[in-house]
């Protein structure tokens, strides 16, 4: 089923083209890892997903609807959830807390003056951390984590509105490479588990060939293959483009 | 004179009234140049600019009998000049690494100070100045007569502009300060000595700053007035203009004069002010760094962590009940003094509670926070004197007004933030105070309102203090729940990672604006339990010197901590009460207390705790 279906998508900066006729869909259960080397657009084409940045032409649609022009809070509101390239999450708050927050906002319960925030979807907050495995550090601040924890309470926040569809970018950036196996591990089984539609950027082509189920290459603005793993991996265009001359 | 429609203004008289905007326009842009200068280099906002184009003007008077006005003129400047050098080596150089808003506090405090250093040098009486010899005729314009010096100030402007932009663009220095305003850390790591350009940025703003002081005293007389009227123009116009763009600056100062020039030509002189708040509404709405400014560059610093919230446990919540009971037994031990201080004490608890809603978790740092005492405390005045309300009515309706106020305000002031937050709410918090002080019919101009007694069954200090006990404990115990609630979880989230908020469906501008007309309301329930309390009203009540009052309380007791801001304005009133009783100067006592607290816990009084204990 599809989720997310991107087609002509189309973005220019002054006189530079930085995405142009960008097509692909993304299924549920499924992770579709975006990859290209620096200036390919990768960072463009992410933020005309999540309603960053309006794009020329081209149009996104999440379930049948049309993203665009919507706000960040809109999209979410809808069943996106999302991860940070750089992590933000509310420093002054616990773990649980983080995670409360989003299942608040779930619940349209924001501007409640009379509950109490901590007492407030405690049980379903600790059943979310339990399923990315930081049930133990729930008490614990924010501001204190682990880079890797943190990682974990952004996909425990994403995961609170129910999701349809998760778009992470460079989810395992600035982690050392046993944690961004086990990031991606949990989060492909997320995946598939929930029937949850996955869309990350990459750079760690370790990370890409492991956990995706395809992957989609841009270059220069434009999509120029895409597939499975190993048939991207054979592909001539890319060894070319993106690989450079030597093999990888 | 009266008020004339525009189309009734002749030719030559709209001709004069243009040229009238241009002449005040040279001496505001020369304001607002500095302070943009010492911010571009430097980041601080100097609250106390105003007041260093108040000594510029005292000087130049000063001055004026002994070496001429021409001579008079460049020395005040220049003195101002080496005053602002030599408080840039002893107090702000301290200050770069510190958090903004302990500089913001430390100028703040500077403008306490050099208000009653020029009130013990010159005296409270205002000072005409001298006419400028040469040019003290007039000219025929259009068949009116001109003065000769405002044509001389007309050109003085531009040219002050071409010399800073000469200076900038095409001296050496000016290319190290223009590196410094980009890249303040790298032009650092390319070898610039930092020290000499900081010193030397500041004494030209200074120069600036006390230069277009000098050249307003053929003008207007010199007045204790000034330093936060100009200040506050300056604020306006530097929103308007761009923080940090001197084309801006002299851009905006230009629109503000024109504007200012034509309400009074029109015999409108009194709305000067609500058009002026109209077209910076209007520039913040389409531009919300200015005319030709640019959003601020994030700092790179990490912000302070602050711990999680806890729900006080039930030890805590009976220590704060034991000590409500106490309070409660005191008019049974002592009477008189004790209990007016006591009223004054609790009052001001629940304004520095209020304050510290907004400015803690909130993250919105309100320079203005006055503005909504006043208000309240106005509207319990004028709605018992001039509503003939009930006494009991006007003190439960009072606070709407304040709410009023917060939701026009509040609704600019959440669109920014950092520096220009403060900027703005200082300005519309002097706006406000303008609109009291001036209005005499209704406000009572500067003599206020009096006769503002609360009903007789409240009117013996007992009872009365009873009352605002058990009003400013509920509100305080209100507020605080409401932190507690999803409502201040959420607020705290917007201000912990606005991006993460956003991302979550946190609508972060409509819960701070929210926020903002929330601890207006009980800013404004303190203001009008003090009217009543004092029996009168005057602007003084949202004077700046009182949103500083709440900023110190709030800094003083630690903004990290729900219960500190009802410490620090126990201990600021206690002492202002000591101090004022005792000292003719008490305001300076205050600011340099505030500076000898900002030196010596450059983290704040908790920050400093926190970090001496926490090992």
């Amino acid at each position: 089923m599809t989720v997310l279906a991107i087609r002509n998508l189309a973005k220019a900066y002054g006189g530079v083209q930085a995405v142009r006729d960008v097509s692909f869909v993304v299924a549920a259960g499924e992770l579709l890892a975006m990859i290209g080397p620096n200036g390919a657009g990768k960072t463009t084409c992410f933020n005309m997903l999540n309603g960053q940045v309006t794009p020329d032409a081209g149009s996104v649609e999440f379930e049948g609807r049309s993203l665009l022009g919507l706000t960040p809070r809109q999209i979410w509101r809808l069943g996106v959830g999302r991860t940070f390239q750089i992590t933000a999450t509310f420093g002054s708050m616990t773990v649980r807390e983080n995670v409360q927050m989003a299942l608040l906002s779930h619940h349209r319960r924001l501007w409640s003056l009379t509950a109490l925030a901590t007492r407030s979807y405690a049980d379903d907050a600790d059943a979310l951390l339990a399923r990315v495995g930081m049930r133990e550090q729930a008490d614990r601040p924010c501001a204190v984590l682990a880079y890797g924890d943190l990682k974990r309470v952004e996909l425990a926040v994403a995961l609170a509105n129910r999701p349809r569809l998760l778009l992470m970018d460079e989810p395992t950036a600035g982690m050392a490479p046993r944690e961004r196996n086990e990031l991606m591990q949990l989060a492909a089984e997320l995946a598939r588990s929930g029937g949850i539609a996955v869309l990350f950027t990459e750079h760690d082509m370790d990370v890409v060939f492991t956990h995706a189920d395809r992957v989609i290459v841009l270059s220069g603005g434009e999509l120029i293959a895409a597939g499975r793993p190993d048939a991207v991996r054979a592909d001539a265009r890319v060894r070319e483009v993106y690989l450079g001359t030597g093999d990888a | 004179m009266g008020s004339v429609p525009f189309f009734f203004m002749s030719a030559s008289s709209i001709l004069i009234q243009f040229l009238n905007g241009l002449a005040s326009a040279s001496s505001l842009f020369l304001v607002a140049a500095g302070l943009s200068l010492i911010f571009g280099v430097t980041r601080i906002v100097n609250f106390a600019h105003g007041s260093l184009f108040m000594l510029g003007m005292y000087l130049a008077v000063a001055l004026a009998p002994m070496l001429g006005f021409w001579w008079s003129v460049p020395l005040a400047a220049l003195a101002v000049a080496a005053f602002g050098a030599l408080v840039e080596a002893t107090l702000l150089r301290r200050l770069y690494a510190a958090p903004e808003l302990l500089q913001l506090l430390a100028t703040f405090a500077l403008v306490l100070v050099i208000k009653d250093f020029t009130l013990w040098a010159w005296g409270p009486e205002d000072l005409l100045g001298p006419r400028a010899p040469g040019m003290d005729g007039a000219v025929r314009i259009a068949g009116l007569r001109y003065p000769e010096y405002d044509l001389f100030l007309i050109g003085f402007g531009p040219l002050v502009l071409g010399a800073l932009w000469f200076l900038l663009r095409r001296t050496r220095w000016g290319t190290l300060v223009r590196a410094a305003t980009q890249d303040r850390e790298m032009a650092g790591a390319l070898g610039v000595n930092q020290r000499w350009l900081f010193t030397s940025v500041f004494a030209l703003g200074a120069l600036l700053a006390g230069l277009g002081g000098a050249v307003q005293i053929p003008r207007e007389p010199a007045t204790l007035f000034i330093d936060l009227q100009i200040i506050s123009d300056a604020f306006v116009v530097v929103v308007v203009g761009g923080l940090g763009s001197i084309p801006g600056a002299f851009l905006a100062a230009l629109l503000i004069a024109e504007i200012k020039s034509f309400c009074i030509g029109l015999g409108y002189s009194k709305i000067t002010l609500v058009v002026e708040f109209i077209v910076m509404a209007v520039v913040l709405v389409i531009r919300p760094w200015g005319l030709l400014g640019r959003m601020p560059a994030q700092s790179r610093g990490p912000g302070t962590v602050e711990l999680p919230l806890a729900f006080p446990t039930r030890k805590a919540l009976a220590a704060l009940g034991g000590m409500a009971m106490m309070l409660a037994l005191v008019p049974l031990l002592s009477a008189g003094y004790t209990l007016v201080l006591l009223t004054d004490i609790l009052v001001f608890a629940l304004f520095a509670v209020s304050l510290h809603f907004i400015m803690g978790p909130g993250g919105l740092h309100s320079f203005g926070h006055a503005a909504y005492f006043g208000l309240g405390a106005y509207g319990a005045g004028l709605l018992l004197l001039k509503g003939g309300l009930p006494m009991e009515l006007a003190l439960a309706l009072a606070p709407l007004l304040a709410v009023c106020g917060a939701l026009v305000f509040g609704w600019f002031c959440v669109r920014l933030s950092g520096v220009y937050l403060a900027m703005l709410t200082l300005a519309f918090a002097q706006i406000t105070w303008s609109v009291m002080f001036q209005w005499d019919a209704f406000t009572g101009g500067s003599n206020g309102l009096i006769g503002i007694w609360p009903s007789s069954w409240l009117s013996s200090k007992t009872a009365y203090y009873y009352l605002t006990l058990a009003t400013c404990v509920g509100a305080i115990a209100l507020l605080w729940r409401v932190l507690h609630a999803p409502f201040g979880y959420a607020l705290r989230a917007g201000r912990d990672s606005p991006l993460r908020a956003d991302a979550i469906g946190i609508d972060v501008r409509a819960q701070q604006w929210a926020a903002f007309v929330f601890a207006g309301l009980f800013a404004g329930l303190a203001g009008a339990l003090f009217a009543f309390s004092k029996g009168s009203i005057s602007p003084e009540a949202l004077a700046v010197p009182r949103s500083v009052d709440g900023l110190v309380m709030v800094l003083l007791g630690g903004i990290q901590t729900l219960t500190g801001p009802v410490w620090g304005a126990a201990l600021l009133t206690w002492l202002q009460d000591a101090v004022s009783r005792g000292i003719d100067y008490w305001r300076a006592v205050m600011g340099a207390i505030v500076l000898v607290l900002v030196l010596v816990f450059p983290q704040g009084v908790t920050g400093f705790l926190r970090e001496r204990f926490a090992r």
